[in-house]
């Protein structure tokens, strides 16, 4: 009986993982003890991990360090995507905590689970290993599951719950089948790995398990970032859904697909990058151009933000498909404008709404602007940014990303993406119609500001004004994150 | 000889699969089920995986299948047969056709080699099928090993949230 030689273990990669799960579980235990009409400390406490976490995740800059045998790796890339991810769920622990109560979903195991999907998404941003990622996008998927069929009483949300879980595990299989091709292929699932063997063997492009394996990856990431034609479930479960948590899942867990996709496709598969870029130019087309079609005819605010953020997540492919530092530059500046962007517009729908969802059509925001002009003119501002006019981040992210495509030659794409940007302005200006233009028949009453989603707001509109005005010290942040 | 008895299982797992699918009767599906799981088993045998073999039989083909069958028997599950629309049974099932047949061009037109390692029969043999898993556990995958553990927390908690009666 030989011994395992453990190998050395270095824990400072994973630091940040390790300090939000340890929270997540604290919550848990102290939730027991809580009452249940003062569940809102627990946010409080999660929002101090969150912060915690942040402050760990800050102090990987600069210096990329590999762990558990080149498994995991903290880089500039990562640590940008874990902040996005940090913000996203902050934000939407801000804007639930009037929500849990006027749903009457006020248990505390919700911000837990929370926590656990971020540090799934954490996972997946800094894996260098299959195995990693894959774990990652469980931890965070089975959260998410659950979150979305939170609120046990609405129809909607268990639709939401088990359409989101059903779809999610049949997409999972695509991905674990690509994840294991490959490894048959090339012999390891450790990214690095994979690209040694592929440098040194030029000719496993043509082996079909590999190539395979590459397109099932592919399929398994398109449906998390919800891309057309794997985006079916997102209008259903975004709906579906508690509204904090259709923002939350809008924001965060899109970028961390993004995150992993493009480090598989960019470090692991280098030799078929003709091959998958083309993939990605059909993938990009189609799903701004679905997503925007089909959230012109949409009534309920919900249901058209759903297709939109298919839309964005096109966006975002153009600058996958430039695949070019600009380009990957571009998506990181993107998702972390879109998170404050979508997840503010989110916070309005929670304001607005009313208990069991009413008062989720466009039609009942008529007259918000004469009755609380200034929740309007926030509203408003969410809307310019998503619709991409200036002076928002929503602008700047657009620009970069199409200007990154056609400095990689693909002027025809960035065209189908500034029509298809000037179709989306459209549905968001509706909206503003109604809210300016249309007599009211609320007044609005019930709407009533939190602290929670005051800050919410505040930071959200803060953010997607600076980084419209003065995208400069960012994008190079950004910039500097894309080396791998 | 090898390869005729792999046919054959791997034959039978895909007909037993399909069945899962296809027939009417929850419970049928679930033995169909059972059957494809000791298919599995029976590959993994050949592949000089005996605890993999014995795992799959144990959890899957013994826990997961008991708890199935007595769910769907505590359910009363009704036997229904689902009104299917026959267009979109047809336009699915030609499109499907036609992918497979692209994905099985595809594979003919290309080499289908894997990488090979270091692990070949003689080394199972030598050292042990489980003392291998557990070194590989221990440390090539000691992180995935342990964020197992909090994916099973998470789905607890989640079972617990969904499906308790009060909370």
């Amino acid at each position: 009986m030989e011994t395992i030689a453990i190998p050395a273990i270095n824990l400072a990669p994973i630091m940040p993982e390790i300090i939000l799960s340890c929270i997540a579980m604290l919550l848990l235990l102290v939730n027991v003890f809580v009452p249940s009409e003062s569940k809102g400390y627990l946010g409080v406490l999660s929002l101090v991990g969150l912060v915690a976490t942040a402050a760990s995740v800050v102090s990987g800059w600069g210096q990329p360090v590999a762990a558990f045998g080149g498994a995991v790796q903290l880089d500039n890339f990562a640590v940008f995507f874990k902040l996005i991810f940090i913000c996203s769920a902050a934000l939407a622990i801000l804007i639930s905590d009037k929500y849990v109560v006027r749903e009457e979903i006020n248990h505390g195991e919700l911000y837990p689970l929370i926590l656990f999907a971020t540090v799934g998404m954490m996972l997946m941003a800094c894996g260098m290993d299959l195995m990693v990622i894959f774990l990652g996008l469980e931890v965070l998927s089975i959260s998410l599951y659950v979150l979305a069929g939170f609120n046990r009483g609405s129809l909607k949300s268990n639709e939401a719950g088990l359409k989101y879980f059903l779809l999610g595990a049949f997409s999972t299989g695509f991905l674990l089948y690509g994840m294991a091709l490959t490894y048959g292929a090339t012999g390891s699932t450790k990214i690095g790995n994979i690209a040694g063997f592929v440098a040194t063997n030029p000719q496993v492009a043509t082996n079909s398990l590999f190539v395979v394996g590459m397109l099932l990856i592919a399929v398994g990431f398109s449906f998390k970032t919800a891309a057309a034609p794997f985006h079916m479930w997102t209008p259903d479960v975004y709906e579906g859904a508690p509204t904090p948590i259709t923002a939350f899942m809008s924001a965060g867990p899109k970028a961390a697909a993004f995150a992993a996709f493009i480090r598989v496709m960019i470090v692991a598969f280098p030799t078929l990058k003709h091959d998958w870029t083309d993939l990605l130019w059909i993938l990009a087309v189609l799903t701004m151009t679905v997503g925007n079609i089909i959230a012109l005819s949409q009534d309920n605010i919900k249901r058209m933000l759903a297709y939109s953020s298919i839309a964005h997540a096109g966006y975002a492919l153009v600058g996958f498909t430039a695949c070019n530092p600009e380009g990957v530059a571009g998506i990181l500046f993107y998702m972390l404008s879109y998170t404050f962007m979508n997840i503010g517009a989110f916070a309005v729908i929670v304001l607005i709404g009313k208990k069991g969802e009413a008062n989720g059509n466009v039609q009942d925001f008529a007259g918000l602007g004469q009755k609380r002009p200034l929740l309007a003119a926030i509203l408003c501002v969410f809307l310019f940014s998503l619709a991409g006019i200036p002076p928002t981040a929503g602008f700047v992210g657009k620009f970069y990303l199409f200007s990154a495509a056609i400095k990689s030659g693909y002027i025809w794409l960035a065209i189908i993406g500034v029509l298809n940007s000037a179709a989306s302005v459209y549905y968001y200006l509706r909206v503003m119609v109604y809210m300016y233009f249309k007599p009211s028949e609320e007044d609005f009453d019930w709407v009533g500001m939190t602290p929670a989603i005051a800050v919410c707001l505040l930071l959200c509109v803060a953010t997607t004004l600076v980084l419209g005005v003065v995208p400069g010290t960012v994008l190079e942040l950004a910039q500097k994150a894309v080396q791998f | 000889m090898e390869s005729i008895f792999f046919l054959i299982v791997a034959a039978v797992a895909v007909l037993s699969s399909i069945l899962v699918v296809t027939c009417k009767n929850p419970i049928n599906s679930a033995l169909s089920l059972v059957m494809t799981f000791f298919c599995l088993a029976t590959l993994y045998v050949t592949l000089d995986a005996p605890f993999m073999a014995v795992t799959q039989v144990m959890v899957y083909a013994g826990a997961i299948m008991v708890l199935i069958v007595f769910v769907i028997m505590l359910l009363n599950i009704r036997v229904e047969a689902v009104k299917r629309g026959s267009h979109a049974v047809f336009a699915g099932g030609a499109i499907g056709l036609f992918l497979l047949f692209q994905t099985v061009w595809f594979l003919g037109r290309g080499t289908l080699s894997g990488a090979t390692g270091t692990m070949d029969r003689a080394q199972v043999v030598k050292v042990g099928h489980i003392e291998l898993i557990g070194k590989a556990l221990f440390t090539d995958f000691l992180l995935p090993f342990e964020i197992t553990s909090i994916l099973l927390l998470a789905a607890i908690v989640g079972a617990v949230i969904l499906a308790k009666r009060k909370i």
